[in-house]
């Protein structure tokens, strides 16, 4: 879709390698520990609350609300600079983890805490899908 | 714990005054800041056997500035934790002293972030100093276009949405610290402004203003900390450490309330060392980068509840003469950042209780114990936190 992306890429390591992956097949995933009964975000190699090693991949509904958010205005980094004003949010999922995404495919205006959001991706390159979020339609 | 109350003072300092200085390097400005530090003391090089630092853009900060000093301390400290850097720093001088391994202490800084031309607040990746991003946290966050302004304003608007907290209460910091800065002669800005001039300046990360950001500077200085056999022997009367609390707040797996910051467990642990309660506490130093740091911060300190915080600032109680007067040099807002600024919370605090300002506005009056936090990093994702209390006899 996209040819040329000029927004910052993820590195990719074996601990987020499967994020990654589910991202391309459109699936939003995040961890859950068998141990200790906890969902974490961001994806990583152990357990962060009981240190455990029993972190096993979850499909997440993909749904959530807006837990924060800011319109940015001014931004100096190429691929953000041409794109203000936009809404950088912290949205928290279904699931009780919050995660860094953008508010998309809407009026920034019209985004508030609390407003139902649900994931959408976009293609940056074959390698690399990134999950957004647009109001629950 | 072992009472070290007391067991070091902060004995010389010196603010390199430059706001703007593209001829000197930044160990220049160290170098020359250690040296005045040291005379303000009354000692010498030959004294100095810790050296702390840090930087965001001097490599091997501690090693580099130990060669360029031609020093060869004993016991060395880097620890870069973002703009409180240095509020650990003494904490970790104190523990030092305390422990009989090291007499004199350095704590040093310098920037030349605005004849550099860096983007501190709204550089997003830039910000780093390099275009690969880490495979975490990184990479699930920098994809998005994070700002440190972004990650402040993200949690001034929750402020706003739980508390009511309002833009207009947000500007009374930025009033007030112009206030100091007004009597400040190195301050950057000094015209006095008004609230409707910060909610009238324009957005830079909604609902943050341009003046509800600190400014942009160059400059650097240092500061000297000795044991109580040292100190009494220097040159101006020594101010004391009686307490000292470090934290990181940080997203906690994506579940920490993050409307709590770091103060929220610093603050306790320093009070507990110092054995005062918050009205000891004459004046404060709380780190200003933006005007929602000083309200979270004040609230997370414990001089008012979680979600007051607007009110508190408001009505210029920030003020000297105020219920808590904060930031009299005029703070980030109005008279200096140059990247990290928690040095400068140190020196301001150090000039209050030497009672520098005595006949002017800009002393709070009978100054005994102030109080100092640096915030480093970004409210809405990972942050330091550094509280220390200081007293003088």
């Amino acid at each position: 879709m996209t040819t040329t992306w000029n927004k910052p890429l993820p590195s990719i390591a074996g601990e987020t390698k499967p994020f990654w992956d589910s991202c391309r097949r459109g699936q939003l995933v995040i961890q859950y520990c068998e141990d200790c009964d906890e969902y974490q975000w961001y994806p990583r190699g152990i357990c962060a609350d009981c240190w455990g090693e029993n972190v096993r991949w979850v499909q997440s509904s993909g749904r959530g609300t807006v837990w924060t958010y800011t319109v940015t205005q001014q931004n100096r980094t190429t691929g953000f600079a041409e794109m203000v004003p936009y809404v950088l949010a912290l949205v928290e999922l279904e699931e009780g983890v919050r995660m860094f995404t953008n508010i998309v495919e809407c009026n920034p205006r019209d985004v508030h805490i609390g407003m139902a959001v649900e994931v959408t991706f976009q293609t940056a390159t074959p390698q690399i899908t990134i999950p957004y979020f647009k109001p629950a339609g | 714990m072992v009472d070290l109350r007391r067991a070091a003072a902060i004995v010389g300092i010196h603010e390199h005054v430059t706001r703007y200085s593209p001829d000197k390097s930044e160990l220049q400005i160290q170098g020359e800041s250690v040296i005045n530090a040291l005379n303000d003391a009354g000692l010498t090089k030959d004294d100095v056997d810790g050296l702390f630092t840090a930087s965001s853009s001097i490599r091997n900060s501690g090693m580099n500035l130990a060669d360029y000093l031609n020093l060869y301390p004993s016991y060395v400290d880097n620890t870069t934790v973002g703009g409180g850097s240095f509020e650990f720093h003494l904490s970790h001088a104190l523990t030092a002293i305390a422990a009989g391994r090291i007499n004199v202490a350095v704590i040093t800084y310098s920037s030349l972030a605005r004849s550099g031309g860096v983007s501190v607040g709204t550089g997003g990746v830039g910000r780093f100093g390099h275009p690969v991003l880490d495979p975490s946290p990184d990479s699930f966050e920098e994809l998005y276009g994070l700002t440190t302004v972004g990650l402040y304003a993200m949690i001034a608007r929750r402020h706003m949405h739980l508390y009511g907290t309002t833009s207009e209460q947000l500007a009374e910091v930025s009033v007030a610290m112009r206030h100091h800065a007004s009597m400040n002669p190195e301050a950057l800005f000094r015209d006095p402004i008004t609230v409707e001039d910060v909610v009238n300046s324009r957005v830079i990360s909604d609902p943050l203003h341009l003046m509800d950001c600190c400014v942009i500077t160059d400059g650097g200085g240092a500061v000297v900390v000795a044991s109580p056999e040292v100190a009494r022997n220097c040159r101006h009367t020594p101010v004391w450490v009686l307490g000292a609390g470090e934290a990181i707040a940080h997203q906690g797996a994506g579940k920490r309330d993050l409307i709590y910051i770091a103060a929220h467990q610093s603050s306790p642990r320093a009070f507990e060392m110092a054995g005062v309660t918050h009205d000891d506490i004459d004046m404060a130093m709380v780190y200003d980068s933006f005007t929602i740091t000083v309200v979270e911060t004040l609230e997370d300190l414990g001089f008012c509840k979680k979600g007051e915080g607007g009110e508190f600032v408001s009505g210029g109680r920030l003020q000297v003469g105020g219920a808590l007067p904060i930031n009299t040099d005029g703070g980030g807002l109005s008279s200096n950042h140059p990247g990290m600024r928690g040095i400068f919370l140190l020196l301001e605090a150090t000039r209050q209780l030497r009672h520098q300002f005595d006949g002017t506005g800009r002393q709070v009056p009978d100054c005994k114990i102030a109080l100092a936090h640096g915030t480093g990093g970004a409210l809405g994702s990972r942050h330091s936190g550094g509280t220390v209390i200081l007293a003088r006899d």
